[in-house]
C-alpha cells in the first residue's frame, strides 16, 4: 500500500520535474531527454494503474520510435545556439498566452478538485481482467467494439509512411 | 488506493507545461515535443479514468492517440526536414509566408 | 363533332410548333413548311364546317345552350376557377369560319407572296401562331382565355409587322403597335379585374347569368374599361395611329391581321358582352359615336393619300368604326355581318395591293401607277368587285351589311340620326377614295417609268386563286342576309338571334317616332318599310355620287385635284399630315414618357441602386481589410487562437 504511494508520488513529482526541464532547456538535445524521462515516468504511472498494454506501448512508441525520430531530426536540422540568441520568445502574445494557460489550468483544476465526476462504471473490475488476461482484454477491445478506429489508424499510419516519404526526397 | 484525481492532476499539469511550451519556444522542434508532452498528458488522463471505471476504453483511445502521434511525428519532422533546407533552423518567429 | 372544337385552334398550334421550332434542326424545305402551315388551317377550317353543320341540325333555342368544351383547369386559385374551355354558338363558330376561311385564303397567297423571302418559315411559324391566338381570342368560354388570345394576337401582330426588323420602319411600327395596344389593354385589364370583384367569376355563362345584379354605374364602368382595350385592338378613336404605320409589314400580313381578323376581336368583345353593354346605355352611346367619328375621321384622311396600303389601311379604320357603329346601337347581328363580309373585301383588296407590288417590285405610290388593268386582268376585276363591295353597290355583299347598319343607325331605340348621316357621309367618301384608287392605279397612262411597265405582269396563280375566292364571297357573301324589305330572309340574322335575343318590338327610336306621322296614312310597321327603303336608295345615291367625283377628277379631268389643292392648301395640308395626330400623341405623351423614364435611370437606376450594391461590395472588402491582421502567418499565434477559444468554450460550460 505505501509502496504504490510512494512510487506514485517518485513518477508523478518527476513527469512534472521532467517536463519543466524539458521546456527549459536551451539545448534540444537536452529537451529531448527530458522528454524521454517524462514519458518513462508516464509508463510507471501507467503500470501502477494496472494497464500494462499501454505502458508498454508508451515506451515503444513514445519513448522509443517518436523520441528516436526526433532525435534524429535535431541532428540533421538543430543550427548552434549562441548565448546571445535568446531561447524564448517573450512579446504580448506570449504573456497573455502564459495568463491564459494558467486560467486554463485553474479551469481544469476546479473541475477535478471540486467537481464530481459522472459516469457509469464498467464491468471489467481488476479480478475479471486478470481472469481473462489484461493483453487479452486489449486485443479483444481492439478487435471488437473499436474495429474501425483500429483500422482508421492503420490507414493514418499509412498516410503517415507514405507522405513523410514523399516529403522528404530530395528534388530530382 | 492513489485516487483518480491525483492522477488527473498530474495530467492536467503536465498539459498546462505543454501549452507553455509551445507558447515559450521558438525552435520548431521544441514545440513538437511539447505537443508530444500534451498528447500523453491526455493519455494519462483517459488511461486513470478507465482504471477508476472499470473499463479498457480509455487504454485503447489512448492508443489510439499514440498511434496518430506517431504518424504525426513522420510527417511534422519530415517538414521540418524540408523547411531546413531554406530556412537552417526552423525557427517560428522568422517563417510567415502564410500571411494573410 | 362538337366535341372536337379544340381541334380547330389545335392545328395551327401545332403547325406553329412544328414550322417555329423544328425548322432550326431539319432546315426544312419551303415546300413542306408550306405545306404544314397551309393543311394546318385547311383542317381547322373543315373542323370549323363540321361543327357549323352539326350547329344546324339543331333546333335554334338549342344551339346556344351546348356546354363548354372543357379541355383542362388553367388557373385555380381561391375562390378564381378559369378554364381553358372553348365554348360552342353561333356567334363563335361564326368567328370560327371567318377566321379560318380566310386565313387559309390568305395563307396559301402567302407562299407565293413571301416565297423570295428568307425569312418563309419563321413567316408561317408566325402566322400560324396568330391564327392559334386569334381563335383562342373568339372561341374562349371565359374572359381570361379571351385576354390571352387577345394579347397573343397583339404580340404576333408585333412580331410580324415587325417582320424585317432589321429596317428601322418595320422595327418602329411594330414597337408603336404593341406599345399603343398596350395601354388599349390596361383598360381591358381594369375591366376583367372589375368584372371578377363584382361578379366573381370569369366565366362567360356565369358573368351574363349574374350580370342582373350589376348597378348601372358598375356596368357602364366595366364595358366602358372593355372598349378602351377594343379602340386599341381594333383601331379606333383615340389608339388607332398603330394601323396605317403597320403597313410595313408583309402585305399578306396587313390582309390577315389588320383586315379581317385581330382588329375585328373589338368588335366581337362588344357583341360577345353585349348583355353587359345592354345595361349600360352611356357605354352603348359612346361606342357607337366613337365609331360613327371615327369612321368618318379615317375617311377623311384617305381622301389625299397616296400610298396603296396606307389608303387601305384608312379604309380599314374606317370601315371597323362602321361596326362599332352597328354594335353600338344594339345591332349586333348586323355588325357582325359587317365584319364577315368587311373580312371577305378587304382581305382581298390588301392581297390585290400585294399583287400591284409584287408586279412593280415594290411601288406602292399611286401616283407612279396607272393603266394597270391591261397588264394585271385578274388582279383589276378582282379588286374592281371589291371596290364595288366597299361601296356599297346593291348586289354585292358590302350593300347588304353596310345598309344594315345604317338603317339600325336610324331607326334602332338607341339609334341617332345624326350617327346615320355621319354614316352616310362616310359611305360617300369611302366609295370616293375607293374608286379614286381604282382609277389612278388601273385605269389612264403608267406614270411610274419605262421600265417599271416593262417588268409589271400578273401574279402567279398561287396568288391569283384565293383573290378570286375572295371575290366571289365578297360578292356572294351578302346574300345570307338580305333584309325583309327586299323580300329576302335574313338567314344571318337569323342564325345569330338566339345569342343576342330579339329584340323588343315595342319600341321604335325617337327618330322613327317623329317621322311617324309622315308615313302615308299605313300602319307604322308599313310606313317603316317605306323609311327603310328610302333611307337605302339614299345611300345608294350617296355611294354613286362619290364614284362619279372620283371618275370625274382622276379619269375625265385629272387637271381638278392639283387646282383644289393650291385652292385650299390648308385644308389639303391638315390631311396629309393626318391632322398631326402623331405629332401630338409624341408630344403629349411619348415624350413626357422618355423624359422620365431617363430620370428614373439617372435618379434612381444610377443613384440609389448602383450605390447600394456598390456599397456592399465595398463593405464586404473592407471587413476583409479590417480581419487580414489576424492572419499573422506564425504558427504560434494561431496556437494562441486556439487557446483562447477552447477557454471561451470552457466559459460556456461552466
Amino acid at each position: 500500500m505505501i509502496l504504490h504511494w510512494l512510487v506514485f508520488l517518485v513518477a508523478a513529482l518527476f513527469s512534472v520535474f521532467s517536463a519543466l526541464m524539458m521546456i527549459t532547456r536551451r539545448n534540444p538535445i537536452h529537451s529531448a531527454l527530458w522528454l524521454i524521462g517524462n514519458f518513462i515516468s508516464v509508463a510507471v504511472l501507467y503500470l501502477l494503474l494496472h494497464r500494462e498494454f499501454i505502458a508498454i506501448a508508451q515506451v515503444l512508441i513514445y519513448a522509443g520510435a517518436i523520441m528516436m525520430l526526433v532525435v534524429f531530426t535535431i541532428m540533421l536540422i538543430s543550427v548552434e545556439e549562441t548565448k546571445k540568441v535568446s531561447l524564448l520568445r517573450f512579446g504580448a502574445g506570449t504573456v497573455i498566452g502564459v495568463v491564459l494557460t494558467v486560467l486554463f489550468l485553474g479551469f481544469l483544476l476546479s473541475g477535478i478538485i471540486g467537481g464530481g465526476v459522472a459516469g457509469v462504471p464498467g464491468e471489467l473490475t481488476p479480478e475479471r481482467i486478470k481472469e481473462v488476461g489484461p493483453f487479452r482484454v486489449v486485443g479483444l477491445m481492439l478487435m471488437g467494439e473499436y474495429l474501425l478506429p483500429f483500422e482508421l489508424a492503420s490507414v493514418v499510419l499509412l498516410v503517415g509512411i507514405i507522405g513523410a516519404v514523399i516529403l522528404a526526397k530530395k528534388e530530382r | 488506493m492513489v485516487p483518480l484525481s491525483l492522477y488527473m492532476l498530474v495530467g492536467a499539469l503536465l498539459f498546462a507545461i505543454g501549452i507553455i511550451g509551445v507558447l515559450i519556444r521558438r525552435d520548431a522542434i521544441v514545440i513538437f515535443m511539447c505537443i508530444e508532452l500534451m498528447l500523453s498528458a491526455v493519455g494519462i488522463t483517459l488511461v486513470a479514468a478507465s482504471r477508476y471505471y472499470h473499463g479498457m476504453d480509455g487504454v485503447v483511445m489512448a492508443f489510439m492517440a499514440m498511434t496518430v502521434a506517431a504518424s504525426e511525428a513522420a510527417i511534422g519532422l519530415a517538414i521540418f526536414v524540408l523547411l531546413h533546407r531554406t530556412y537552417k533552423g526552423v525557427r517560428v518567429d522568422e517563417i510567415n509566408l502564410l500571411k494573410g | 363533332m362538337v366535341q372536337y372544337v379544340w381541334l380547330i385552334p389545335f392545328f395551327p398550334a401545332l403547325g406553329f410548333l412544328i414550322n417555329g421550332l423544328l425548322s432550326r434542326w431539319l432546315n426544312l424545305r419551303k415546300g413542306f413548311v408550306a405545306w404544314v402551315a397551309c393543311s394546318a388551317l385547311g383542317l381547322s377550317f373543315l373542323v370549323s364546317l363540321l361543327v357549323f353543320f352539326d350547329l344546324l341540325g339543331l333546333p335554334p333555342e338549342a344551339r346556344v345552350s351546348i356546354s363548354d368544351k372543357v379541355l383542362f383547369d388553367w388557373i385555380v386559385s381561391g375562390d378564381l376557377r378559369v378554364t381553358f374551355g372553348y365554348k360552342v354558338d353561333p356567334l363563335s363558330v361564326v368567328m370560327a369560319l371567318v377566321v379560318t376561311g380566310v386565313s387559309f385564303l390568305i395563307h396559301v397567297y402567302s407562299v407565293g407572296y413571301m416565297h423570295d423571302d428568307p425569312g418563309f418559315t419563321r413567316y408561317f411559324a408566325y402566322l400560324n401562331l396568330f391564327v392559334f391566338m386569334m381563335l383562342n381570342l373568339v372561341l374562349a368560354n371565359n374572359f381570361l382565355l379571351m385576354f390571352l388570345g387577345w394579347e397573343g394576337v397583339g404580340l404576333c401582330s408585333y412580331l410580324l409587322i415587325g417582320f424585317w426588323f432589321d429596317r428601322d420602319p418595320p422595327a418602329n411600327a411594330g414597337l408603336k403597335a404593341f406599345v399603343v395596344n398596350r395601354v388599349g389593354d390596361f383598360g381591358f385589364l381594369i375591366g376583367l379585374f372589375l368584372i371578377y370583384t363584382l361578379l366573381g367569376s370569369l366565366n362567360f355563362d356565369e358573368v351574363f347569368s349574374k350580370a342582373d345584379n350589376l348597378t348601372t354605374a358598375q356596368a357602364t364602368l366595366i364595358t366602358l374599361m372593355l372598349f378602351i382595350g377594343a379602340t386599341g385592338k381594333s383601331a379606333q378613336l383615340p389608339l388607332y395611329v398603330w394601323l396605317p404605320d403597320a403597313m410595313e409589314g408583309p402585305t399578306p400580313v396587313s390582309s390577315l391581321i389588320h383586315a379581317a381578323t385581330m382588329v375585328t376581336a373589338g368588335v366581337y368583345m362588344v357583341a360577345r358582352c353585349h348583355v353587359l353593354y345592354e345595361l349600360a346605355p352611356l357605354s352603348m352611346a359612346v361606342v357607337a359615336t366613337v365609331g360613327a367619328l371615327t369612321a368618318i375621321f379615317a375617311a377623311s384622311m384617305a381622301l389625299v393619300q397616296v400610298d396603296f396600303k396606307r389608303i387601305l389601311a384608312y379604309s380599314t379604320i374606317s370601315q371597323l368604326g362602321y361596326m362599332f357603329l352597328g354594335v353600338g346601337v344594339g345591332a349586333y347581328s348586323a355588325g357582325i355581318f359587317h365584319l364577315m363580309t368587311h373580312a371577305f373585301f378587304k382581305a382581298l383588296l390588301f392581297l390585290a395591293a400585294g399583287s400591284v407590288m409584287h408586279a412593280l417590285s415594290g411601288e406602292l405610290d399611286i401616283r407612279k401607277m396607272g393603266g394597270l388593268r391591261e397588264k394585271m386582268p385578274v388582279t383589276f376585276w378582282t379588286f374592281l368587285l371589291a371596290a364595288l363591295a366597299i361601296a356599297g353597290i346593291p348586289g354585292f355583299s358590302g350593300f347588304f351589311s353596310k345598309d344594315e347598319i345604317l338603317w339600325n343607325a336610324f331607326s334602332s331605340p338607341k339609334g341617332h340620326w345624326v350617327l346615320w348621316l355621319i354614316g352616310l357621309i362616310t359611305a360617300s367618301m369611302t366609295a370616293f377614295y375607293m374608286f379614286r384608287l381604282c382609277f389612278m392605279a388601273f385605269f389612264g397612262s403608267f406614270r411610274g417609268g419605262h421600265e417599271l411597265w416593262h417588268h409589271a405582269h400578273e401574279s402567279p396563280r398561287i396568288m391569283t386563286v384565293p383573290m378570286v375566292v375572295l371575290a366571289v364571297l365578297s360578292v356572294i357573301g351578302g346574300y345570307v342576309g338580305i333584309p325583309h324589305v327586299l323580300g329576302g330572309h335574313n338567314y344571318f340574322h337569323e342564325f345569330l338571334e338566339p345569342v343576342f335575343g330579339q329584340a323588343p318590338k315595342g319600341e321604335v327610336s325617337h327618330t322613327l317616332a317623329k317621322l311617324a306621322w309622315a308615313a302615308e296614312g299605313e300602319g307604322p310597321i308599313q310606313g317603316e318599310a317605306a323609311l327603310e327603303l328610302l333611307l337605302m336608295a339614299v345611300s345608294v345615291a350617296a355611294a354613286l355620287l362619290g364614284i362619279f367625283i372620283a371618275w370625274n377628277l382622276y379619269l375625265k379631268r385629272p387637271e381638278v385635284p392639283e387646282r383644289l389643292k393650291e385652292r385650299y392648301p390648308n385644308a389639303y395640308k391638315v390631311l396629309w399630315n393626318k391632322y398631326y395626330v402623331d405629332e401630338i400623341y409624341g408630344a403629349l405623351f411619348v415624350k413626357g414618357t422618355q423624359r422620365f423614364g431617363t430620370m428614373l435611370w439617372h435618379e434612381f437606376d444610377e443613384a440609389v441602386v448602383d450605390r447600394t450594391v456598390n456599397l456592399i461590395a465595398w463593405l464586404m472588402k473592407a471587413m476583409g481589410t479590417l480581419l487580414r491582421p489576424v492572419q499573422t502567418g506564425f504558427v504560434r499565434d494561431y496556437l494562441l487562437g486556439i487557446l483562447i477559444g477552447t477557454i471561451i468554450v470552457m466559459l460556456f460550460l461552466l
